[in-house]
């Protein structure tokens, strides 16, 4: 790969982009495990079970995603500052120090597994809280990484220009840090326990990571589309005054079923439903500056995907979220597949997409700043397959995941009265089980997409990077 | 086209205003925060205190507020041993560890939380597959220690791997399993039929 344009931040970014996409393909994997245990559940039985499987399908996703992030961020920032980053080999060295720790703890996931009821177990083995399943010593070197993260972001920014973009990210990545605080302590008392453990997953999900793709996406359209800095920053505050305006107490959508006082309901119920709002905002946003400039494009992959990105978030995060979230209709999908398709359209949409848009950036800058336009000399078949295959492959597991929690919730949770044997009646029905084939054809079609998805940002225009070092063609 | 910008449009209004509405939010959250600690701590109305495995748990329905909520009854201790509030507090934290241990919440949901691949575990104490008051704990008992061989699927294929548990990390898992069915979930799991038991009062 030719990579001597790139700046120092770009060089580092390229190394978190490629453990993410390697993390993507085993989250990928670890979810056609999972979804064939649904199928058959003697399937590896009793060695690598599903509680084993689903852990790192979810933590390989997290981690990706946060890869993908940490990545954007060192690719847009020397530009953004106009001035080379504070402390980069620190900054390479917390790369190699996390992605050191990931690896072992996907090893010890897989081969130690679980461990007896101790703080050994906790500390070293599996932590046992969903989503932040890593033992409690990575948590502290995810931590300091993130904190040297951190450090180069804003040491970077102080050193060269403050943008509006600047100051939303670095404040952004300051609470991002520290919400993750929040969920390094036990606790006995699963109340409290879980009051915590959703400021870390909500506060992440539904407000820290959408802001952080709100700049993503704003710089990410001003690199594509050339669209004004004003307006892309405009519309950032915008985007941060609804997403932190809803999203904040939105949390309380959390908090109707775990113990809390039952206030939480009307807070909750409310603020969550006005979380797509945001949303909506950025769809406009995107759409009107693409007509604005007539869609015309330096790199028709990664606007692709940010559009995607636009309508996934919308639809994913907000319609699907809204579907369950006032406390009437949670009190019967709370905790079915419901959560589950909501889940695998969000994430992708919302986060999955514009991380890809940032792969496909990375791409045309490491093969010499080329376009990447409609002249790609394939036509850019593989790019336009893999959007297609795997949206195609992630709306289809959502709808069929949707049909399963429909059944779940009628017959397990209404008719039955959510008992064990409600459970398994739902399980075993007919529609629940069609749901999960479903599922699974439509998880092989995200799989051939994302094997495209590689193939393409190994390639995509090598071949014209070629041909401009032999001065055939023009940049 | 003119460049007037209006007030409502532009840069420095919508700065100022995606600060005080993150600050206002966020500062409302913690005085939330700061009611809700209080009110789920162990020993508040929402949350018994761990000695509640001494007694007999129902869960029934409240007619001022419309669902279902935890009753707690006479003694009925655990395994038919009475604890101090310590030991109970030392029982029920090993059945914590045990659980997260063994990455119960990679299958089951608690509190309706986790993943979906097996039973919610909230009101799993109450549940009326342990078939009457008298055997339950044995039964528990005998479906941790072998969950393979002892499975309760009701029909499902789908059974739980022998997760190694001792004895002792199993009963205390049940205790685990029997305080957390007295905490106060605003009636989630609705209409739950509770297991055969003596009265509660």
């Amino acid at each position: 790969m030719n990579s001597i344009s790139l700046n120092g931040g770009q060089k580092l970014a390229i190394k978190y982009f490629s453990v993410a996409v390697a993390l993507f393909v085993a989250q990928i994997l670890f979810g056609l495990l999972s979804g064939i245990q649904y199928l058959a559940p003697g399937f590896l039985h009793g060695v690598l079970d599903f509680n084993i499987t689903r852990t790192v399908h979810i933590n390989a996703m997290v981690v990706w995603l946060l890869y993908g992030f940490i990545g954007s961020v060192y690719w847009l920032l020397e530009e953004e500052s106009q001035t080379e980053i504070s402390g980069l080999w620190l900054g390479n060295a917390a790369f190699w120090v996390l992605t050191s720790a990931v690896a072992v703890v996907v090893v010890v996931f897989l081969l130690v597994q679980t461990g007896p009821g101790d703080d050994f177990t906790r500390w070293f083995v599996n932590e046992g809280r969903e989503y932040i399943e890593a033992p409690r010593w990575a948590d502290i070197g995810i931590v300091v990484c993130l904190s040297i993260f951190l450090y180069n972001v804003a040491a970077t920014f102080n050193k060269g220009r403050w943008s509006g973009i600047a100051g939303v990210l670095t404040l952004d990545l300051v609470a991002l840090a520290g919400i993750y605080l929040a969920g390094m302590f036990y606790t006995t008392n699963i109340s409290v326990d879980q009051y915590w453990w959703w400021w870390v997953i909500h506060l992440w999900v539904e407000a820290t990571w959408e802001v952080l793709v709100g700049c993503i996406m704003a710089w990410g359209l001003m690199k594509t589309l050339k669209v004004d800095r004003k307006i892309v920053t405009t519309w950032l505050y915008i985007e941060v005054a609804l997403m932190f305006g809803s999203g904040i107490l939105g949390l309380g959508h959390h908090y109707f079923w775990i113990g809390t006082p039952e206030y939480w309901l009307s807070i909750g119920g409310f603020f969550s439903a006005l979380e797509p709002v945001p949303l909506v905002a950025m769809v406009v946003h995107a759409v009107y500056d693409s007509g604005v400039r007539h869609m015309k494009s330096s790199n028709n992959p990664a606007f692709a995907w940010l559009i995607a990105h636009a309508f996934g978030n919308f639809f994913g995060a907000g319609v699907w979220g809204f579907m369950h979230t006032l406390p009437q209709i949670n009190l019967y999908t709370h905790g079915t597949q419901w959560s589950a398709s909501h889940g695998h359209l969000a994430f992708f949409g919302a986060y999955a997409t514009i991380v890809i848009a940032m792969f496909y950036i990375a791409a045309q800058y490491a093969r010499g700043k080329q376009q990447l336009g409609d002249d790609l000399p394939d036509r850019g078949w593989k790019w336009k397959w893999a959007l297609g295959l795997l949206n195609l492959g992630v709306v289809g597991m959502t709808v069929a995941l949707l049909i399963s929690g429909y059944e779940q919730s009628f017959i397990e949770r209404a008719q039955e009265g959510s008992t064990w044997y409600g459970y398994f009646a739902a399980q075993v029905h007919p529609w629940f089980i069609q749901g999960m084939e479903w599922r699974m054809v439509f998880g092989s079609v995200t799989a051939i997409g994302i094997v495209l998805l590689v193939w393409d940002l190994f390639t995509i225009g090598k071949q014209k990077a070629i041909k401009v070092k032999a001065g055939i063609v023009q940049t | 086209m003119t460049n007037v910008v209006f007030w409502w449009s532009s840069e420095s209004f919508w700065k100022k205003t995606a600060i005080w509405v993150t600050a206002f939010m966020f500062i409302v959250l913690i005085v939330l925060t700061l009611d809700s600690l209080p009110k789920i701590s162990v020993g508040s109305e929402h949350v018994p205190a761990y000695s509640v495995i001494n007694h007999r748990i129902g869960y029934e329905f409240d007619k001022t507020r419309n669902i279902q909520a935890p009753v707690i009854g006479p003694e009925a201790p655990l395994f038919g041993k009475k604890l101090s509030e310590k030991d109970a507090e030392a029982l029920v934290t090993h059945g914590k560890k045990v659980i997260q241990g063994r990455n119960c919440m990679g299958c089951h949901t608690l509190l309706g939380n986790g993943s979906y691949f097996a039973p919610d575990l909230t009101k799993s104490w109450l549940d009326p597959g342990w078939g009457s008051e008298g055997i339950r704990e044995e039964l528990m008992l005998d479906f941790l220690l072998n969950p393979t061989d002892n499975a309760r699927s009701f029909g499902s294929d789908r059974t739980m791997p022998n997760l190694h548990l001792t004895e002792r990390e199993a009963k205390a898992v049940i205790a685990y399993l029997k305080w957390m069915s007295s905490i106060d979930t605003n009636g989630f799991p609705y209409n739950f039929p509770v297991i055969e038991q003596e009265a509660l009062q």
